[in-house]
């Protein structure tokens, strides 16, 4: 790897995803991106018991869809990688028991699905090992009853609230050359701009998200006109605005390639307030849609900036700011580079 | 006429809540918190029983009626025994409500699951 | 400029959807109305069917009252009406009945003992707690005003 100024990584050897699986819950299933998920959830326990073996569920299928389609059994990975919101990632942890891959778990809230894989892809390209599957996930009850309520209660409804993404992304890296290349990856610094309400986290996370995005034009001298899409995690209808302003302030325009995954996600009639959020949002989005379109050369270039907001319920209650991070990472459509452009 | 006056005062109560969340951004924990002290500081000046009397139900459904009724049970057995009374009498007249509502909370939790 | 730390917090309000405060309380005068409607339909029918004097009649209500709120949140169904109703259906004794009802039901996979009974006031008992201190300390003070006047 070779290091650009501090924070941007560039893979050295050409990283490829082999291929990604994606599993996704009911409101997710109706929403306008339905069609790229392998599995859409019809009720919201997934068939289990209880909310924590839903989410489970949602991981353990994600990933045998992604193993199944990169042609690898469990024993040829060599390294999991993964992340989710509960207390003690406790998702990946319980996979991991199952899988018995060797694990390394990362909590980075919801920008966890692009940490995962900066480090997956930074993992194969130092060469530690061959193929690392990473993954995310996270479901609307757990998150509900962690971060917020129980899942019955009757709370009212605030307009800057996100909306929980049920559902899990993985994907499997390697070097063995694929449709889409991973090629570079900014890591964030955890930014705090004295947002304190848990209830508006675009506000609290667009700072981070606007650090990372021009420290990553910083690093790589590009412009956004370089990009077919910058995609941020899940800023919602609130943050991403906040974001635009942020960037043009400094003089960078990314309006005419910027979108969100929490509202590319669901279309404006489903009840999400300001939109989705959580670490499947981004994963699904980029494993499921942005994946396909990379692979099929319509995108050719992409930057995928997952926003987290590293929050506790007891730290707003005890009156403590909102510290919030994201991570990019450089997507690149390998079916160009075949053809010789 | 009763049911006209419990509906508008009812509803007027719940406006008053509304606003609390809105405008001074309290968490629901926090209105009703503040609406069960409120129903006992009305009970002190004898007001929160006019209401009930005017709007029925529309005083006593909302939970500021549990702060004037705990105050009210309060005071009953304060008048007869003195001070001890107060903490004699204080669930005197919420017990109905308090024992419906763990009795129904702990059934229905052993046969219903979360839906989401 | 947004783009100062020290001064986001306040510039960014510019950016913050406005709250529609006259549809919220219209919505929450609506049904919170109508709950005590339904409460005093309750009420008038406990004194004319079994002969209950206005007072009587109050525990029945209420307790009938949160049955059917503890029942709703059982079914699924309290939660999606308060996302309408917003204070109407938090500020009724039905929405005390949720509090408990759904801190219960969320727990039940951690046993009856540990899950469902540890966590029945886990919302609910602010309510209980500032209750209580409220009503013994108001009570004291007008017990001593009494007894001086």
């Amino acid at each position: 790897m070779s290091r650009l100024r501090k924070q941007t990584w560039r893979y050295d050897h050409p990283i490829y995803l082999a291929a990604t699986g994606t599993a996704v819950g009911p409101l997710e299933g109706q929403g306008p991106l339905a069609r790229h998920f392998d599995k859409v959830y019809g009720s919201l326990d997934c068939g289990e018991k209880d909310w924590i073996n839903a989410e489970r569920t949602l991981m353990r299928r994600a990933i045998s869809f992604c193993l199944a389609k990169a042609g690898k059994q469990e024993g040829d990975i060599d390294l999991f990688i993964a992340g989710d919101l509960i207390d003690q990632s406790e998702t990946s942890n319980f996979i991991a028991r199952e899988n018995r891959i060797p694990f390394l778990d990362m909590f980075g809230a919801c920008s966890a699905s692009m940490e995962t894989l900066a480090t997956a892809a930074q993992m194969v390209d130092s060469g530690v090992a061959d193929n690392v599957l990473c993954a995310v996930s996270s479901h609307n009850a757990t998150a509900e009853r962690q971060f917020r309520y129980p899942t019955e209660y009757g709370g009212p409804l605030i307009p800057t609230q996100t909306f929980t993404v049920t559902g899990a992304g993985a994907a499997v890296v390697t070097k063995d050359p694929g449709k889409v290349r991973v090629k570079e990856a900014t890591i964030g610094r955890v930014i705090d701009w004295g947002i304190d309400d848990p209830n508006n986290l675009g506000t609290a996370m667009a700072p981070a998200a606007a650090d990372t995005i021009w420290t990553h034009f910083q690093d790589t001298g590009r412009s956004p006109a370089d990009y077919d899409m910058i995609v941020t995690g899940d800023l919602s209808s609130v943050g991403s605005p906040i974001l635009k302003q942020l960037l043009s302030e400094k003089g960078l325009d990314i309006s005419n390639v910027h979108y969100d995954s929490g509202l590319m996600l669901y279309s404006p009639e489903q009840p999400v307030n300001a939109g989705g959020s959580g670490c499947a949002c981004s994963a699904v989005v980029t494993y499921g849609y942005l994946f396909k379109k990379l692979a099929e050369g319509s995108l050719r270039r992409i930057l995928v900036v997952a926003t987290g907001a590293l929050l506790k319920n007891t730290t707003t209650k005890q009156k403590d700011t909102i510290p919030c991070i994201a991570h990019g990472v450089v997507l690149e459509s390998a079916k160009e580079g075949k053809e010789g452009t | 006429m009763v049911f006209l006056y419990a509906f508008l005062v009812g509803g007027g109560i719940c406006v008053i809540g509304q606003l609390l969340m809105d405008i001074f951004k309290l968490t629901p924990a926090h209105v009703v918190a503040s609406f069960v002290v409120i129903g006992a500081l009305l009970d002190v000046f004898d007001l929160y029983d006019g209401l009930i009397e005017f709007a029925g139900a529309g005083a006593s459904v909302p939970i500021t009626s549990f702060g004037h009724s705990l105050l009210h049970g309060a005071m009953s057995e304060g008048h007869e025994h003195g001070y001890l009374g107060i903490a004699i009498g204080v669930f005197k007249l919420t017990s109905a409500g308090i024992t419906s509502a763990i009795l129904f909370g702990f059934l229905v939790a052993l046969f219903f699951r979360p839906k989401g | 400029m947004l783009n100062e730390p020290k001064n986001y917090k306040e510039n960014v309000k510019a950016f913050q959807p406005k709250i529609p405060y006259v549809r919220n309380c219209l919505k929450a005068f609506l049904f919170g109305g109508m709950i005590c409607l339904i409460g005093q339909f309750i009420q008038t029918f406990y004194m004319h069917f079994f002969d209950y004097s206005r007072r009587e009649a109050g525990d029945p209500t209420v307790a009938t009252l949160i049955l059917i709120s503890a029942l709703m949140t059982g079914f699924g169904v309290y939660d999606k009406i308060a996302r309408f109703a917003g204070a109407g259906s938090i500020v009724p004794v039905t929405g005390f009945a949720n509090s408990i009802t759904s801190a219960a039901i969320e727990h039940r996979n951690e046993g009856v003992v540990l899950g469902i009974a540890t966590n029945l006031f886990s919302l609910a008992g602010a309510v209980i707690v500032f209750g209580v201190v409220s009503a013994a300390i108001l009570g004291i003070i007008r017990l001593f005003l009494e007894q001086v006047f």
